[in-house]
């Protein structure tokens, strides 16, 4: 292996507490090339710290080949730091075996993977699948695939009147034809936390499985999917700070050795013939094809760089600065914070009297704040506030007071722009 | 970057907050719906044709400042206008905004072109263009034809 990375930690050492988001700035070149950026986007995906970028560029100077093929010593190095990169994931679940964990482009393809390989081999036509009215695109559209596919059933439950998931309208829709629960962790239009914990009970009850989506809450939350006892967990990796184009689903061991593939090709085979072709087992049996090697290896990086940030000191400083971004914005007159239950975590979605979220995100851009405006990929959600979308301001690391009150200043320069 | 002032002129911060004619045209020779996928926005163009000549023009929807004032002021400039003098003031409107070359017009079209210049502004904006045009392409598939159930998408129409 060559150099472990190549971020300089001298600047963290002088920290008390060891987390302050204007020295970590430091680490994410992106900040040096833009100095006046306030970024407040990481929830549609986050920056990349130096040792991601200098750790996927040196893979491929000293290190590349491709993976599980060649018997010479190159591809043998670069296979190890693919499945290292694997190992690191697990850890970073804490799932119980590297095999469980898949890697995948990202969230969307790990969605579609159950949808597409465990569905048809396990659920029958009236089976439900059972989502909730805070999930992206991403998690409803596949099952939609599905049902037209095989005649399933897609039911939805509902927000309680602060927008958070109805927990007990969630159970009155659970029942014994329920097979699968698909939900969020944390909404990414609202930020909402769903108590996924209590979920996965009321789901396993009833014999249904459980696929958590858990793009926004793996950059935020410390994940124990054996403590939370899920049967699929889905992140990617560019939410984490590491590269575009790779993420991971972990599966429980026993679903995934039952689940037949869902691509055929390189890679996922055992022998073929023309007559007939033996599968490989877990995890490759699901990656047909070259994989994204060296975007595996940035996402081990990323984590890397995550669990020596500390997830708990993560949690500590989105918790805080969203409590901040709360109270902040809610002194803007005419700024209605879209409801997001009972804990939100990370993002900040509003809605400015008067001003099309286009126009908010328009003059935003002019301040150098970066937000998102729009549906977010989540129009039932949008048309449950009886919105056509929003303005989107979410955190990362690299966020600390003053870019809350930058979004503040600036939001209130729209006002101004705007007002009648 | 320019100012923002160039993008969010006095005309269409006013056109955005009062657009005119914002109305549905009760039985409107043609009507047709565009949508702009980024941000979900919707407008409904209607037109009331007599002959060949736009008797009266009339848009709803919910969008920003931008699509909204350009939708406004589409509505004012085609009032009385010939089917074949809005398809080249599209086309010239489309010009400028894309960063086109601009055909040159007429008088007195011309004059009438120029009430789009405030506008124009979105030209430094890739992502805003669609809002200026939104309204237009919806007017285009009235134009050809379309019923009340046409929608056409803004998804391609306009670069990038």
């Amino acid at each position: 292996m060559a150099t472990a990375s190549l971020r300089t930690v001298n600047s963290r050492e002088s920290l008390p507490g060891g987390f302050d988001p204007r020295m970590l700035r430091r680490e994410f070149p992106i900040f040096a090339n833009n100095p006046d950026l306030v970024f407040l986007d990481s929830g549609a995906s986050a920056q990349k710290p130096a040792s991601v970028i200098d750790r996927v560029a040196d893979y491929y100077r000293t290190d590349y080949a491709n993976v599980h093929r060649g018997v010479y010593r190159l591809s043998a190095r670069s296979t190890e730091l693919f499945e290292e990169a694997r190992v690191k994931v697990r850890r970073f679940l804490n799932a119980a075996d590297p095999r469980e964990i898949v890697f995948v482009r990202n969230t969307t393809e790990a969605i579609n993977l159950v949808a597409q390989s465990w569905g048809p081999a396990f659920l029958k036509p009236g089976d439900e699948v059972l989502i909730s009215v805070l999930e992206h695109h991403s998690n409803i559209v596949p099952w939609q695939l599905l049902r037209d596919r095989i005649g399933i059933r897609l039911v939805v439950a509902p927000l309680d009147a602060t927008g958070g998931l109805d927990v007990a309208g969630f159970e009155a829709r659970l029942s014994s034809r329920t097979r699968l629960v698909a939900i969020t962790h944390v909404a990414n239009a609202t930020g909402a936390v769903v108590p996924v914990e209590t979920i996965v009970q009321l789901a396993h009850r009833q014999g249904a499985k459980v696929l958590i989506d858990g793009s926004q809450a793996a950059p935020r939350l410390p994940v124990d999917v054996q403590a939370l006892g899920c049967d699929f967990y889905a992140l990617t990796g560019h939410k984490v700070y590491g590269p575009t184009g790779i993420g991971a689903l972990y599966g429980r061991w026993e679903l995934l050795s039952a689940m037949p593939p869902w691509q055929g090709g390189g890679e996922m085979i055992l022998n073929v013939t023309f007559e007939k072709t033996e599968y490989q087992e877990p995890p490759h049996r699901f990656e047909a094809g070259t994989p994204d090697i060296s975007g595996a290896i940035g996402l081990g990086a990323a984590i890397d760089f995550i669990e020596e940030l500390g997830r708990d000191n993560i949690l500590d400083h989105e918790e805080a600065l969203t409590g901040y971004g709360v109270d902040r914005l809610s002194h803007i007159p005419g700024l209605r914070l879209l409801g997001a239950g009972q804990r939100r975590l990370g993002i900040l979605s509003f809605d400015l009297e008067g001003v099309h979220p286009h126009d908010v995100a328009q003059i935003l851009d002019q301040h150098h704040v970066a937000v998102r405006a729009g549906h977010h990929c989540a129009q039932p959600l949008m048309e449950w506030f009886g919105l056509s979308g929003t303005t989107r301001a979410s955190l990362g690391v690299y966020n600390d007071e003053r870019d809350i009150d930058r979004l503040a200043e600036a939001i209130e320069a729209a006002r101004e722009m705007f007002g009648r | 970057m320019m100012d923002l002032r160039e993008l969010y002129q006095d005309i269409i911060l006013d056109h955005g907050r009062h657009p005119r004619n914002f109305r549905a045209i009760e039985q409107p020779t043609h009507v047709a719906q565009g949508y702009n996928p980024l941000c979900g926005d919707r407008v409904t163009v209607y037109l009331s044709l007599d002959g060949d000549r736009i008797a009266d023009v009339a848009f709803q929807g919910r969008g920003c400042a931008i699509s909204t004032a350009a939708a406004s002021l589409m509505t004012e400039v085609l009032k009385g206008k010939t089917v074949e003098e809005a398809r080249v003031l599209f086309a010239q409107f489309h010009a400028r905004v894309t960063g086109g070359e601009p055909e040159e017009l007429p008088e007195p079209l011309a004059e009438e072109a120029e009430r789009l210049e405030p506008l124009t502004g979105v030209k430094a904006y890739p992502a805003r263009v669609k809002c200026a045009t939104l309204s237009w392409h919806a007017l285009e598939a009235a134009l050809k034809g379309g019923g009340a159930g046409t929608t056409v998408k803004t998804e391609w129409q306009d670069g990038p």
